[in-house]
């Protein structure tokens, strides 16, 4: 087994272990903390495809912006939050929680079954990509690639999402600002 | 080599364990966890199979795309949930069932 392999198998341990604790867990602000080592653990898992530049956006956007945002929402969001989390006793196969339980175990099942149905590897496109080399290899330069085609062949896209985070930030803006009812 | 099959199984379990959260955390903080983790799955995909394109980027660039409407998802959502907290003193979504006082 070789190292890159290794370290697959490793942060794929990390992030879903530590998604099912953040599943499982009763603690609010440790699920949140957990998380943090979730997100970490997929930016690796990033960095082994070959997507450096997502990865470290990952780590930037997600770890820096999202969760330091919900961890400013959960503590803006009172005492009796945690409280009432702190009732709901039970053990971790709790009856109530078992209709979730099943929904996602019969749709995990769905999912790898139809995933080892598809056979990715030898899916046709794939197999084109590697005999013409249209395949990231470790030394390639794909950040700049990125750039390039950020503005060029998805320049539409990227227009669209400057309008849509214009819209998100005038409506949370909105939103959250003093005074009188919604 | 790291073959796809294994990153879509790992895509799989996250993606299960965002739908569990989802359907039942009685915290909208915790259901929008959720979905951030459902997100990242998805983005998962899209890079393990970007890795096969590269002169266009197809993959890579959609994922930055779904990270930054994540970001933008996050900050409206969590600007509704404090809203919500003020007017109704609790942010269990089985409880919200007014739309106006």
């Amino acid at each position: 087994m070789s190292l890159v392999q290794f370290l697959f198998y490793l942060m794929a341990l990390i992030a879903v272990t530590s998604a099912v604790f953040v599943a499982s867990t009763k603690n609010l602000v440790r699920s949140i903390f957990m998380f943090f080592i979730t997100l970490f653990a997929l930016a690796g898992l990033y960095v082994l495809a070959l997507a450096d530049f997502v990865a470290i956006t990952q780590i930037v956007i997600y770890v820096g912006g999202i969760l330091v945002l919900i961890l400013f929402a959960f503590m803006l969001s009172g005492k009796e939050t945690l409280n009432a989390i702190g009732g709901q006793k039970g053990r971790f196969i709790n009856i109530n929680k078992m209709p979730a339980l099943l929904l996602s175990g019969l749709f995990l099942i769905v999912l790898v079954n139809m995933m080892f149905k598809i056979d990715a590897n030898n899916l046709v496109w794939i197999k084109k990509a590697i005999v013409t080399k249209n395949i990231v290899m470790p030394n390639s330069q794909t950040t700049e690639n990125i750039g390039i085609n950020l503005m060029t062949k998805y320049l539409l896209p990227f227009e669209a999402i400057s309008v849509l985070l214009m819209i998100a930030l005038i409506g949370s803006a909105h939103l959250s600002r003093k005074g009188k009812g919604v | 080599m790291i073959s796809l099959t294994d990153f879509l199984i790992v895509g799989a379990i996250l993606f299960c364990v965002g739908l569990y959260m989802i359907v039942s955390k009685q915290n909208a903080i915790q259901v929008l966890i959720g979905i951030e983790l459902m997100l990242n799955a998805a983005i998962l995909n899209l890079v393990a199979f970007g890795k096969y394109d590269r002169f266009n980027n197809g993959g890579q660039m959609f994922a930055l795309f779904a990270i930054v409407l994540a970001a933008a998802t996050t900050a409206v959502a969590l600007a509704i949930i404090l809203n919500v907290y003020k007017q109704y003193k609790t942010i269990n979504p089985g409880e919200i069932d007014k739309l106006r006082d």
